[in-house]
């Protein structure tokens, strides 16, 4: 009886990717206690939100592929709407609309529409599998151009952009021709050249989307306003040197210069507490963790499987490439989190969501084979 | 549970399916370019980490440990006795800092629920605030307002931040500091400092000196004893969080170390004595100016020096330069007169003459080449004593030709003379002695009665030491001795008592200097009536009287050496504008040290009614 029960448990969950996540759950935990200053309620409160989140994860990786596929399209247009909703009667707060007011509680849409875009558009590169050509690519471009436009102009940066990645991986494993992927990486690097240069930059973006990149090419100029963050980011990190000072004894954290310490700051807490080896740890546990993903990406028995996996596991790697690259100085200051590390529940339940449909399409693999 | 598969059973499995694979290219793209990524994460790690580690662990550093200075107190000066000349108390002083606030328009008053939002937000002052600020500081609102929120402008036009701090009001007593501060107005602070007080006011000020408003020594021995009395600074180094606030001290403080005691040699009481002596004299003849100088002659300690005219030290309005002036030490006179005890001295103790060694004056007059000397009263063969006793210049000049050049300028090296006292004081004069190849018979000559060579009255006061400590010449001190220095024996004993007796015959009748006697003392002294050198030439008006002398001639206690500049014209002698400073001081000077009295008689010996007194020219 308890052994079935283990069983129905275990059963739909992927041992490695869960081991990773937990490995890395743990080592937040322990960041986390020195980041909030020895603040044992934060720590239980993400304790909360980690088994919240690996419940939702557990959910979903029950969830059969094909019932995935099913809920892709509606998902979608449901986060368009309130996205579209968002735009008309949204909430504003600190300047930009993100947030819906749905009567018990306030969402954020554009968190939907992280795990919604790559579905939908996997579903719909698998829905044309066997025509596949160049016309369903421009489709799939729309697809993901909408709900990017919409979340651009609540503005959101960080997470359209995470949100293009995602889609993009999806377009990148679905074949995406290189041909058009070179055209793309031109288009690409043209508009990074023209948002570094202050006076192009200002027509196309924010202004103050501007500052942070221009503060991230000279953090210097202003180092008590703009340039603050990726200053005493670099100091932290640097002062940790290659053993780091010690759990609990990171100067710069505990003494408040670190901003946003326990959220998107928190790599430079660990980089000055840790130190280069904790850094090297991080990294190893993030490319366990991705590599796992592709794996499944690879092994998965799909075309929908595979895409999604992929876009899934390289969604993940954007976010932890970019936030350490910001904290870290060599990427601008975008709000983007530390995956499974930074406190904030919202962010862990959707990459946790993710790893559930990873799992799903695992055993889903499984389940073929047999 | 399943564990991965390896590549060996992938690549079987991907021969069964036919779906479309990942193009091999496809495969190698994405994982060589995440490890690339990963790469220059880890690369950063390594420059910031590794390469950069002391650079950014020092600037963290930077970032959170502070240094504070803890002041240290300034020393107290004292007298010999221990009474207090100078004393550092704590006041404040309000700041403010411009950049954090800015001014409501007129009527507008800052709403009670105002709140800053952040470090940064600036807060509003209104008018009436000002205004309340202002009179209680005691300036004009203009001035307050134009400190604040005047918009400053620098060399290229362009408008400056305003400061983040400006002094409003220096060292305000800790009571009306509070009321200010009770006002509670942002951006208005105190801070505490150090004030320095001088009890004895423009007494001392020129021996003591004073402090700037930072504590600073500037004169005296608040300059030239800066060091000791300073003290070190201590030093706090804390850590601070990003709002600045202490969060601890790390263990390394170095506590202040307060400014050490300066005992000096001055008595509080002779001090005032000689000041006031000297003062309401140089009020009285109308002087340009005055100094005395009070030395224990058994130990060289000064016991008072005194200048006129002075300055109050306690008032920080502009000083006039003229009134700092040390003039005891750093002023140089021709001596006049006063020199002849010193050339006496020398033609004695070279074996030339005794005290009874008759010269003939030439009836007052003696031609040198085309120079001639006078006496103001004209005598014809006169004793040694009796030359001193009428400050005959004949007389003098006779004994110095006695002498070679090269004996007589070290004579006079020996007693002091173009050489520094080295008593430490800032600007001290060491005066002018000639070298003897350039001497002119004339020269020596002059250099008998005081003129053609430079001094100090401190030089003038120790030389005549030499003569009330039976020839030994010791170092002058402004600080209180445990024991006597030791002197240097310059001349012979009965050299110095010689001249003794002869310093007493001046102020006895048919002396020039009737007015120094002292009720139950014994005192002698040299009277001087020197021309003044204006321009280059001897004026025909401006001399300065002085008078040095012992006081007991039995048993040489003190030594007064008093000048006057420039006085009166009918009260220009030595014997009357100088000799009377010298005898209240010696008078109050001896009963204060105990000294008990060595003279039988009760009266002045005043020179019989409508005898002429005698007062010399020179």
């Amino acid at each position: 009886m308890i052994k079935q029960l283990w069983n129905r448990i275990r059963q739909p969950v992927d041992a490695w990717l869960f081991l990773f996540t937990c490995l890395v759950f743990a080592l937040s935990a322990v960041l986390l206690f020195s980041a909030s200053n020895q603040d044992a309620d934060k720590v239980m409160n993400k304790i909360v939100f980690m088994g919240v989140a690996i419940g939702g994860m557990w959910v979903i990786a029950n969830i059969s592929q094909a019932t995935l596929m099913r809920l892709a399209l509606p998902g979608y247009i449901l986060g368009v709407i309130l996205l579209i909703l968002v735009e008309l009667v949204g909430k504003t707060v600190n300047g930009s609309q993100r947030w819906l007011n749905i009567g018990i509680t306030h969402i954020q849409p554009s968190e939907l529409m992280r795990i919604a875009v790559p579905l939908t558009i996997a579903w719909f590169f698998h829905h044309f599998e066997a025509t596949l050509n160049w016309k369903h690519f421009a489709g799939a471009a729309i697809l993901l151009a909408i709900p990017v436009a919409l979340i651009l102009k609540q503005p959101d940066l960080g997470t359209a952009l995470m949100i293009s990645a995602s889609g993009f991986y999806v377009l990148f494993f679905a074949g995406l021709s290189w041909r058009l992927l070179g055209l793309m990486a031109a288009a690409g690097s043209t508009l990074v050249y023209v948002v570094l240069q202050w006076d192009w930059c200002i027509n196309i973006l924010h202004e103050y989307q501007c500052r942070r990149i221009a503060t991230m090419l000279n953090p210097m100029e202003d180092p008590l306003g703009a340039g603050y963050h990726i200053i005493q980011g670099t100091i932290a990190i640097g002062s940790g040197g290659v053993t780091g000072k010690g759990w609990l004894n990171g100067t710069q954290t505990h003494l408040d210069f670190i901003p946003e310490r326990t959220t998107d700051f928190i790599f430079a807490v660990f980089g000055e507490e840790f130190g280069l080896i904790g850094n090297g740890l991080l990294l190893v546990l993030y490319l366990l963790v991705i590599g796992r993903g592709l794996m499944i990406a690879n092994t998965a028995s799909t075309l929908f499987g595979r895409l999604l996996a992929g876009a899934i596991a390289m969604t993940f790697f954007t976010y932890a490439f970019v936030n350490m690259g910001m904290v870290s100085g060599i990427l601008p200051v975008v709000g983007v989190p530390l995956p499974l590390v930074s406190y904030g529940g919202t962010s862990m339940v959707s990459i946790l969501a993710g790893f559930g449909i990873l799992m799903s399409i695992q055993r889903d693999r499984k389940l073929m084979k047999r | 549970m399943s564990f991965p598969n390896t590549a060996a059973r992938q690549a079987g499995r991907r021969q069964l399916r036919p779906q479309p694979r990942l193009e091999n290219w496809r495969t190698w793209f994405v994982l060589s370019s995440l490890l690339l990524l990963f790469a220059i994460l880890l690369g950063r790690g390594i420059y910031l980490q590794g390469f950069n580690e002391e650079f950014l662990k020092e600037q963290g550093d930077q970032r959170y440990t502070r240094n504070l200075k803890m002041e240290a107190l300034r020393g107290m000066i004292t007298d010999r006795n221990g009474e207090l000349l100078a004393q550092s108390t704590t006041v404040q002083s309000i700041w403010a800092s411009p950049r954090s606030i800015y001014l409501l328009p007129k009527g507008q008053e800052r709403p009670h629920d105002w709140r800053q939002k952040n470090d940064e937000e600036q807060v509003p002052v209104s008018l009436t605030e000002i205004h309340k600020l202002s009179s209680q500081l005691g300036v004009s609102d203009a001035e307050l307002l134009k400190k604040l929120f005047d918009e400053r402008v620098n060399s290229k036009g362009e408008a400056q931040k305003r400061p983040d701090f400006v002094w409003l009001k220096r060292q305000l007593s800790p009571e009306d500091a509070k009321k200010v501060m009770a006002l509670n107005i942002p951006g208005i602070y105190s801070q505490t400092e150090y004030r320095r007080f001088y009890p004895a006011g423009e007494q001392l000020a020129h021996v003591i000196g004073f402090t700037d408003i930072d504590g600073k020594g500037q004169e005296g021995f608040e300059l030239t004893r800066d060091k000791t009395l300073a003290g070190k600074a201590g030093s706090r180094t804390v850590i601070r969080d990003r709002r600045g606030y202490i969060v601890e001290d790390i263990s390394t403080i170095v506590p202040p170390l307060d400014g050490q005691t300066l005992q000096l040699s001055i008595d509080r009481r002779i001090q005032y004595l000689a000041f006031r002596e000297l003062n309401s004299m140089v009020e009285r003849s109308h002087a340009v100016g005055g100094a005395i100088v009070v030395l224990d002659s058994r130990t060289g300690e000064v016991l008072a020096l005194a200048n006129a005219p002075s300055y109050n030290p306690n008032s920080r309005t502009r000083i006039d330069p003229a009134h700092r002036r040390n003039r005891a030490v750093t002023d140089l006179y021709e001596p006049g007169s006063t020199m002849k005890a010193i050339t006496a001295a020398m033609a004695l103790d070279a074996g030339k003459v005794k005290p009874t060694t008759v010269i003939n004056t030439d009836g007052g007059r003696m031609t040198i080449g085309p120079a001639t000397i006078r006496d103001d009263h004209p005598g014809g063969s006169m004793t040694i004593e009796q030359i001193m006793q009428k400050s005959s210049n004949v007389g003098a000049a006779k004994m110095a030709l006695m002498m070679d050049r090269e004996a007589m300028h070290t004579f006079l090296k020996n007693m002091g003379f173009g050489e520094k006292l080295n008593t430490g004081f800032p600007g001290e004069a060491a005066g002018r002695l000639r070298p003897w190849k350039d001497w002119r018979p004339i020269e020596q000559a002059t250099m008998a009665y005081g003129y053609g060579a430079s001094v100090s009255v401190m030089q003038m006061a120790r030389a005549y030491q030499v003569f009330a400590s039976d020839g030994e010449l010791r170092p002058i001190t402004f600080t209180k001795l445990v024991a006597p220095m030791p002197g240097r024996q310059v001349i012979k004993p009965e050299t110095a008592q010689a001249v003794r007796k002869m310093l007493e015959m001046v102020t006895l009748p048919g002396g020039t200097a009737t007015r120094a006697q002292v009720i139950g003392y014994r005192v002698g002294g040299k009277t001087g009536t020197a021309k003044k050198l204006v321009n280059g030439v001897y004026s025909d008006t401006a001399r300065v009287g002085s008078f040095v002398g012992i006081a007991p001639i039995s048993n040489p206690r003190i030594v007064v050496a008093v000048m006057i500049d420039e006085p009166a014209f009918e009260m220009r002698y030595g014997g009357l504008v100088a000799a009377p400073v010298f005898s209240n001081v010696v008078a109050g000077t001896l009963r204060i040290l105990g000294v008990p009295p060595d003279s039988p008689t009760e009266n002045i010996l005043l020179p019989p009614p409508g005898a002429p007194e005698i007062l010399e020219e020179t």
